[in-house]
């Protein structure tokens, strides 16, 4: 059984439709990259997965473990181990960084019957963590994104993710906004995570994070469909060739659909 | 979107906790306001001529505003008129006349004290603060008196300290709050039947928390009780106070006056947790609270911090107040005001600076939800005298939902061109991206909201003792059951 399946998935948002009929298979252990342009649709698919509810699904079905993920609600989807880091982070004035983090932590343990940490147990696993992404101490009770500069803001979607050990990450252009040092430490953070029980979809515009966090498998996502998919050379392949150069190979390639 | 609106909608139906009535007997003196009943009130009382004398003064002086114009009305808020003739203005517990000890008190009580998480007998006073329990119209017992005593610090009902220690009453009592203030102190000083009183002598820390809990428990009562510390010269005391009230359809009438004395080098910290019966969903019943609350900075280098978490009552009209009268005087203001479903709040501070390098500091947040009503009304005022007088003042309003509103209405005064004036103003609605963001980490729909809601409290929590600041975000969070997202 994949961790996740998506099936014929159609969404519409604010009355378009932006997903057109998505078929996904993501194994555990696997890392695949959707790739596409701006209003391909890639985000909504992220946004989807993660539950929010602007987007109306119209058809399709998406399996977690085997589980129906389109009847959760954010919070159980994230509670059974999906993670979604977001591409414009939230500020939450007023919340340390740490005190939200050991919430949503105990809120996850909670839900699969698991105790409640506690600060003692928490802090010295938090730190480690912030020593993987390079951050400063301080922004421990710092409140939750207010004031990080952009870079800060993505590697704490990372030190969230580390903590919160979801089954399925999904990071929604990480990448955007990041400068190559920050690029690079986004990256070994989001490396360090890789193993055999998680699967992780990484959606992005460019190349350029692909060669830090090299996917098993690329799928280019175009006006809502997924044209092509390929193993990592396909990345390089479309840096080269453009979006628009590769739809149109797509379209000599492939079969005539019903 | 649309299911976090109803799932913020569903989490709010959840009902007010503090809402049992008590079985207790009580005494009450027949409903109806008039020269005979203030006689009746000053004789059970046994109240020397001075105090029966004052409050005639004031009643003459309410009836007469009461044939004028009766309530004030520039407030922003709507209610039906109030038939003062309807209220009974003394109710009592019936009990035993002279209690030695915790023992003799009604169990009744006790055990309503108990459900509300106040423990009286002094044995489980492991929390270090000493409570005068307000119950109706009378003070049932204050606990740590002995301990207190050794230090000096008076801490005891109103109706002792008349007794008691009637030379420090006749000082002080209207010294900051007269009766010609505004109608609802008229009325209190004319009708008030007991309350705390606080005397921290010289040079004295008080050694602990000192707190009153106030409840009204009978029907178709209202509750006037009157508050009066005094903090001598260099003396420090930090006290607080908490509401609650049974569920009645009927609006109950809460008009309550505190008045502050901090002499030379003093500091008192005012710290309440308002949680009257706030009224149901659809605006019935509820508690009217028409309060008055000042603090005279009287001598130099003093401090009065005012901290607030005004979640109850259907109604709420308080402005606890600084007269900064004293060179170097502090005054402060941190105020948190969430309305939800009907209720109404106009609520906000005045800061009188009178003396030289005077400071205040204003922190109002509001919060409304449902259909909810939240007025900031702020004065600061500084006079000729007032060299190099300074304020700062930051008023935040959030709103829950599309049907309530929030309103400021910030008033400056300065006549002196040294002063130094900062006024910062937010207003903001949880975000639905907020809420997201927190739920796909795990958090429940209600747990976020309180998260967000918290947060944007912070500044003002943190003023509050410890304990009252947990009971605080709790309190908040049942209080937003049922808001629309």
């Amino acid at each position: 059984m994949s961790l996740l399946e998506i099936k014929n998935l159609h969404v519409t948002v604010g009355g378009h439709e932006i997903l057109k009929g998505i078929d996904l298979k993501v194994n555990a252990g696997e890392v695949h990259s959707i790739m596409g342009p701006n209003g391909s649709g890639k985000s909504t698919l992220a946004q989807v997965l993660a539950r929010r509810e602007a987007y109306k699904v119209t058809d399709g079905e998406v399996l977690f473990k085997g589980k129906d993920l389109l009847a959760m609600k954010p919070e159980e989807a994230a509670c059974e181990g999906v993670f979604m880091a977001f591409q414009y982070p939230v500020e939450i004035p007023g919340i340390s960084n740490a005190y939200f983090l050991r919430s949503a932590l105990n809120a996850i343990r909670k839900y699969r019957g698991g105790d409640e940490m506690d600060a003692m147990d928490f802090l010295p696993m938090f730190r480690e963590k912030l020593k993987l992404l390079e951050m400063d101490e301080k922004l421990m009770n710092r409140s939750v994104n207010e004031g990080f500069s952009g870079g800060e803001k993505k590697r704490n979607e990372i030190l969230q993710m580390a903590i919160l050990q979801p089954k399925l990450a999904i990071l929604d252009e990480t990448d955007s906004g990041l400068d190559i040092d920050a690029l690079r430490i986004v990256a070994k953070g989001v490396n360090a995570m890789r193993s055999p029980d998680r699967a992780m979809v990484v959606v992005t515009h460019y190349q350029r994070l692909l060669s830090y966090i090299i996917p098993d498998f690329v799928h280019v996502l175009l006006d809502g469909r997924i044209v092509r998919s390929g193993g990592p050379e396909l990345a390089l392949e479309l840096e080269e060739k453009g979006y628009v150069g590769t739809e149109n190979e797509a379209r000599q390639s492939a079969p005539t659909s019903a | 979107m649309s299911t976090n609106v109803n799932a913020i909608r569903d989490l709010a139906e959840r009902d007010y906790k503090w809402g049992f009535i008590s079985d207790v007997e009580e005494e009450r003196v027949p409903k109806g306001l008039n020269e005979e009943t203030i006689r009746l009130i000053s004789a059970k009382k046994q109240e020397p001529e001075f105090m029966l004398e004052w409050r005639l003064k004031a009643h003459r002086h309410w009836a007469s505003l009461e044939k004028s114009q009766a309530e004030p009305k520039w407030a922003n808020i709507k209610y039906g008129p109030i038939d003062y003739q309807n209220i009974a203005y003394y109710s009592a517990p019936k009990q035993k006349p002279g209690l030695k000890s915790l023992d003799e008190l009604d169990p009744e009580i006790l055990r309503t004290y108990e459900k509300l998480g106040i423990p009286l007998a002094e044995q489980k006073m492991l929390a270090g603060v000493a409570v005068d329990a307000v119950f109706d119209s009378v003070s049932v017992a204050t606990t740590f008196k002995e301990k207190l005593a050794e230090r000096g610090v008076i801490f005891c009902s109103f109706s002792e300290a008349v007794q008691k220690h009637p030379e420090l009453v006749r000082k002080y009592l209207g010294s900051v709050v007269p009766y010609t203030d505004n109608f609802f102190a008229a009325l209190n000083a004319a009708v008030f039947t007991d309350g705390s009183f606080v005397y921290v002598p010289k040079g004295v820390r008080c050694p602990m928390e000192l707190s009153t809990y106030f409840r009204i428990n009978a029907a178709e009562t209202g509750q006037f009780e009157r508050t009066l510390i005094v903090a001598d010269e260099g003396a420090s005391v930090s006290y607080l106070e908490g509401c609650t009230a049974p569920i009645r359809d009927e609006n109950q009438l809460h008009a309550a006056v505190v008045e502050l004395v901090a002499l030379d080098n003093a500091q008192i910290k005012y710290s309440t947790v308002q949680n009257w019966y706030p009224g149901d969903k659809q605006g019935r019943g509820g508690i009217y609270n028409f309060v008055t609350k000042r603090g005279k900075c009287q001598g130099v280098s003093s401090k009065i911090s005012w901290t607030q978490v005004e979640t109850g009552s259907a109604i709420t009209w308080k402005y606890p107040s600084c007269i900064l009268q004293g060179d170097n005087s502090v005054g402060e203001f941190y105020s948190v005001a969430l309305t939800n479903n009907y209720q109404q709040a106009d609520t906000g501070t005045k800061m009188i600076h009178l003396g030289k390098n005077t400071s205040s500091t204003i922190v109002s947040k509001g919060i409304s939800a449902g259909h909810g009503q939240n007025t900031y009304r702020g004065m600061v005022k500084i006079m000729k005298g007032a060299q190099g007088a300074r304020n700062y003042t930051q008023c935040d309003s959030l709103l829950i939902g599309d049907k309530c509103g929030a309103h400021t209405f910030p008033y400056i005064e300065v006549k002196n061109s040294t002063a130094r004036m900062e006024h910062e103003a937010s207003t903001s609605k949880i975000g639905e991206d907020q809420l997201f963001y927190l739920q796909q980490r795990g958090l429940k729909t209600e747990d976020a909201v309180s998260m967000i809601v918290n947060g944007f409290c912070k500044q003002v929590f943190r003023e509050l003792p410890m304990e009252f600041a947990v009971e605080a975000q709790k309190l908040l969070s049942v209080s937003l059951e049922g808001s629309v997202g």
